[in-house]
């Protein structure tokens, strides 16, 4: 009866057509009231809050590790982790968005790189990855669009309105190319991340117990780290190439 | 035939339409194919700018993947957040 409640606005579900065991929807658990509406706390708000307080965690062990550390020695296999991560954000800023731009957006692109790619292969650990929520990858996507238009308005000025106009004629198909930017992106990460979620809840549902102790590892492999790190490496770098758009027409 | 509710039929051609709706994922593959096959020719023809060619190739891929994915999010809405259910009353 759990087959996906209130994935959308809730379907089959509570109808009671289907009645198997397979689970991969999003459950409410507590509700609450709030300015006249009904809210619930569901298993994506509880994942993010598991994936947050362990990022948080990690960023003060992390921090306290560079603040300890001392430049005249070998850092050791931490720091030296930490140190390769950064570099490597900072890299990838910089070859996608150009030498005098790209520092700047490092920071912003290395916090949704590990938030996301936390929340994409958060199926390993049996949590529902928060990403097969639509209202969490609309809200990074956007992010994204005000982003966006936040560095047209910044380094192209009044032109920015004005190239919506240049042949007067395409007019309505740039306004609607601009609004279908975020919703392209995310539903992109959505529906790769949903998916893989869907797939491997109907392989833990409805196959018998003996074949599950040893055929998930690698569909888990697949769904989870593979496809998950490329959806990532993916959503971070179109968000690099559409705002490093706007610079270009200096 | 005649004891076939009105729900029972919106919920089987749902069933038929998002299976219909997955046909979608056709177009993708062909053309994730052959973005990978053009990324392995240009990784033979220049070795050395396999990471370039990679993270194009991938990017490109994603791209091309988005109609599939609205075929994907069309057969989600039809078999789990029915529209047609609530059209029934």
């Amino acid at each position: 009866m759990k087959i996906g409640s209130t994935l959308l606005s809730g379907g089959l579900g509570k109808l009671g057509v289907l009645t198997s065991d397979v689970e991969f929807g999003i459950n409410g658990y507590v509700k609450y009231h709030l300015f006249g509406h009904e809210f619930e706390l569901t298993t994506t708000h509880i994942s993010l809050l598991i994936i947050m307080v362990t990022l948080i965690i990690f960023a003060l062990i992390a921090n306290r590790a560079i603040k300890k550390a001392d430049p005249n020695k070998v850092p050791g296999p931490f720091l030296n982790m930490i140190e390769y991560m950064v570099e490597a954000i900072d890299n990838l800023t910089k070859t996608s968005m150009g030498e005098k731009h790209g520092y700047k957006f490092s920071n912003y692109i290395g916090t949704l790189f590990i938030f996301v790619l936390f929340s994409n292969i958060s199926g390993l650990f049996g949590l529902r990855p928060p990403t097969a929520d639509y209202g969490v990858t609309l809200g990074l996507a956007m992010i994204t669009f005000f982003l966006i238009h936040y560095n047209g308005f910044k380094y192209q000025k009044s032109k920015h309105v004005t190239n919506l106009f240049k042949p007067i004629f395409l007019s309505p198909i740039n306004i609607i190319g601009e609004i279908a930017t975020p919703i392209s992106m995310s539903l992109r990460l959505f529906g790769n991340v949903l998916s893989g979620t869907v797939m491997m809840g109907l392989i833990y549902g409805l196959l018998p117990k003996v074949i599950l102790l040893f055929w998930p590892g690698g569909l888990h492999a697949y769904f989870d780290v593979f496809s998950g790190a490329i959806q990532t490496y993916v959503f971070c770098m179109l968000t690099m190439v559409f705002i490093s758009q706007q610079f270009d027409e200096e | 035939m005649s004891n076939i509710t009105d729900q029972g039929l919106v919920l089987a051609c749902s069933a038929i339409g998002a299976g219909l709706a997955m046909i979608a994922g056709i177009g993708p593959g062909i053309g994730q194919g052959i973005a990978a096959g053009q990324g392995a020719a240009a990784v033979g023809r220049n070795p050395g700018a396999k990471g370039d060619i990679m993270s194009t190739m991938l990017l490109g891929q994603a791209v091309a993947e988005t109609t599939g994915l609205y075929g994907f999010a069309v057969a989600i809405i039809l078999l789990f957040a029915n529209p047609l259910l609530g059209k029934l009353r």
